[in-house]
C-alpha cells in the first residue's frame, strides 16, 4: 500500500506526467499537483457535480475516477476548453443572463451544458433540465441556466443558418 | 470524503484478471466505477486491491447473434443508450438507460458493472429479468451461463463466484408483437427510483403473452408480479392486475417510502406502463 503508480496522460493538449498513490482521485491530481484549480470538488460522491470535467471527450466526474485510471487519457478541463474558445459562447450567455452566481457550480455545469449541445443542438426545456439534474446550483434556481442553455443553442442555430 | 488506501493493478487481459483474483488478497474488480468509486469515498467498502478490468479487448460492444442481441460487460450506460440496434430491437434498454443516474455518470458506468453490483434500485437488473436475458459468466474454470432471474439473490448479492467475472449478457431478440414499457418515480431525475416498473411481453391484438413486470427498489432485488402478468395475460383489464399487486410481493418500506406506499405508487405505474403501451401500439 501507499505505492506510488506513475502516470502519463495529456491535460489540455500538454502531455503531464506523475506519480500518484491509487487513492488519488483524477480531480485531487489536477487541482493539487498540477493546480488546475478551475474545477472544483463538492460532495466527493459523484452527486453535485462540481468536478465534472472531460475525459477522452466526454463529461466524467472528476471525483469518481482515480488518476491512475485516467493513465494514457486526453482530460481537458474548464481552463482548457475556455484557453480553445470552443464553449466562449456559453460562457458569454452565461454571464449575461445571469446562469452564475457564486460560480462554484459554473465549470462543472458548462462542461455538462457543452456536451448537451454536442449531442442535441435543439434541447427541450426539459431535456435541458434533465442534463443538468447532475449538477446542483445553490445560487440560480436552475432557471436562469436553462435560459442561457436555450439562448445559446437558438444562437448556435441562426449561426449555422447564416453560414 | 478522500477513499481509503489500497493497491491498483490494470490488466490486460482475462486471464490476468484471473490471476489477480486468486492472489488471495482482498480484491475487487474495477470497470467503470460509479458506484464503487462513490463507496469507496464513503469509506463503505475497503478493498486492499482494486483490478481495472476496464482495458481488457473484446469485453465492450453491442452485437447481434443468431435469435439474441449481445450486450458486452464493458458497454457503457451511454452507449446503450445511444445505440440503434438496441432502439430497434430491444426498446425497453433505450427507455430505461435514460433514467441512470446522470450524463457524466452514464459516460463512465457500465452494463456488466450494473450486474454485478446489484443494486436492488437500478435499472438494468430489472431490465434483464424483464427480458429474460442470460448473463454469461467466465473463470479460470471456464464459462457459465445463468439465468438474470436466478442471478439476482438479494441485495447486492448475486450469483457470481468470487473468482468469475461477468463477461456478457445475452437477450433474445425480440418476437412477434414484443412491446416494451418502463418508467420509475423518482424524487429528482437521476436519483435512486422510489418505485421502478420494466414491462416485456408480446402484444398481438389485444391479447399478452409471455408478459414479465419486473419491479425495482421496492425489495432487496428484482421483483416478479407474477400474478398481475397472469391477470393481463389471462384477458383481464388493468385494474384486476393492480389489485394484484399486493403485500404478497414483500415490497420493503425505508425512511423515505412505506412498504404501503411502494405498493401503491407500484399500482399506478403499472396502469401509467400499460396506458403507454397501449397508446404506442393503438
Amino acid at each position: 500500500m501507499s505505492t506510488l503508480y506513475s502516470i502519463a496522460l495529456e491535460v489540455n493538449g500538454l502531455p503531464v506526467s506523475g506519480q500518484v498513490k491509487a487513492r488519488t482521485h483524477l480531480i485531487d491530481f489536477l487541482r493539487e499537483t498540477l493546480q488546475l484549480t478551475g474545477s472544483h470538488l463538492g460532495c466527493e460522491h459523484g452527486v453535485c457535480g462540481a468536478c465534472t470535467i472531460r475525459m477522452d471527450g466526454m463529461a466524467v466526474r472528476g471525483c469518481l475516477t482515480l488518476a491512475v485510471q485516467a493513465n494514457g487519457a486526453s482530460i481537458e478541463t474548464i481552463e482548457g476548453l475556455t484557453e480553445s474558445g470552443v464553449i466562449a459562447d456559453l460562457q458569454q450567455v452565461f454571464l449575461t443572463r445571469n446562469a452564475l452566481q457564486c460560480g462554484f457550480c459554473t465549470p462543472g455545469m458548462l462542461v455538462t451544458c457543452a456536451e448537451l449541445l454536442d449531442q442535441n443542438a435543439t434541447p427541450t426545456r426539459d431535456e435541458i433540465r434533465a442534463a443538468i439534474s447532475g449538477n446542483y446550483c445553490r445560487c440560480t434556481g436552475y432557471h436562469a441556466i436553462v435560459d442561457a442553455v436555450e439562448t445559446v443553442a437558438h444562437d448556435r442555430q441562426l449561426k449555422r443558418a447564416a453560414s | 470524503m478522500k477513499a481509503p488506501d489500497f493497491d491498483y493493478v490494470r490488466v490486460p487481459t482475462l486471464a490476468a484478471a484471473f490471476k489477480q483474483l486468486d492472489s488471495g488478497d482482498d480484491v475487487q474488480l474495477l470497470a467503470g466505477g460509479q458506484s464503487l468509486l462513490a463507496s469507496l469515498n464513503l469509506r463503505l467498502s475497503q478493498p486492499q486491491k482494486l483490478i481495472d478490468i476496464a482495458h481488457i479487448k473484446g469485453l465492450a460492444g453491442i452485437t447481434q447473434g443468431k435469435g439474441l442481441i449481445k450486450i458486452g460487460a464493458l458497454t457503457r450506460h451511454c452507449d446503450i443508450e445511444t445505440s440503434l440496434l438496441i432502439r430497434e430491437k430491444l426498446p425497453l434498454l433505450s427507455m430505461a438507460a435514460p433514467h441512470i443516474a446522470h450524463p457524466a455518470i452514464r459516460n463512465r458506468g457500465t452494463f456488466g458493472g450494473s450486474l454485478a453490483l446489484a443494486d436492488p434500485a437500478a435499472e438494468w437488473p430489472a431490465c434483464c429479468v424483464a427480458l429474460n436475458a442470460t448473463v454469461v459468466a467466465a473463470s479460470r474454470r471456464g464459462e457459465r451461463r445463468i439465468a438474470a432471474a436466478e442471478f439476482f439473490q438479494g441485495l447486492y448479492t448475486t450469483a457470481l463466484e468470487s473468482d468469475e467475472i461477468i463477461t456478457s449478457v445475452e437477450i433474445p431478440a425480440p418476437a412477434k408483437g414484443a412491446v416494451a414499457g418502463f418508467s420509475e418515480l423518482a424524487r429528482r431525475h437521476g436519483d435512486y427510483a422510489l418505485v421502478g416498473l420494466a414491462a416485456q411481453g408480446t402484444l398481438l391484438k389485444g391479447r399478452w403473452n409471455a408478459l414479465n413486470l419486473v419491479f425495482f427498489g421496492v425489495g432487496d432485488r428484482p421483483i416478479l408480479a407474477q400474478a398481475a402478468a397472469q391477470k393481463l395475460m389471462d384477458g383481464e383489464g388493468v385494474k384486476a392486475a393492480q389489485d394484484c399487486i399486493d403485500a404478497a410481493l414483500n415490497f420493503s418500506g425505508d425512511d423515505v417510502c412505506s412498504a404501503e406506499t411502494r405498493l401503491h405508487l407500484a399500482r399506478v405505474l403499472l396502469g401509467r406502463v400499460l396506458g403507454t403501451i397501449k397508446s404506442n401500439t393503438a
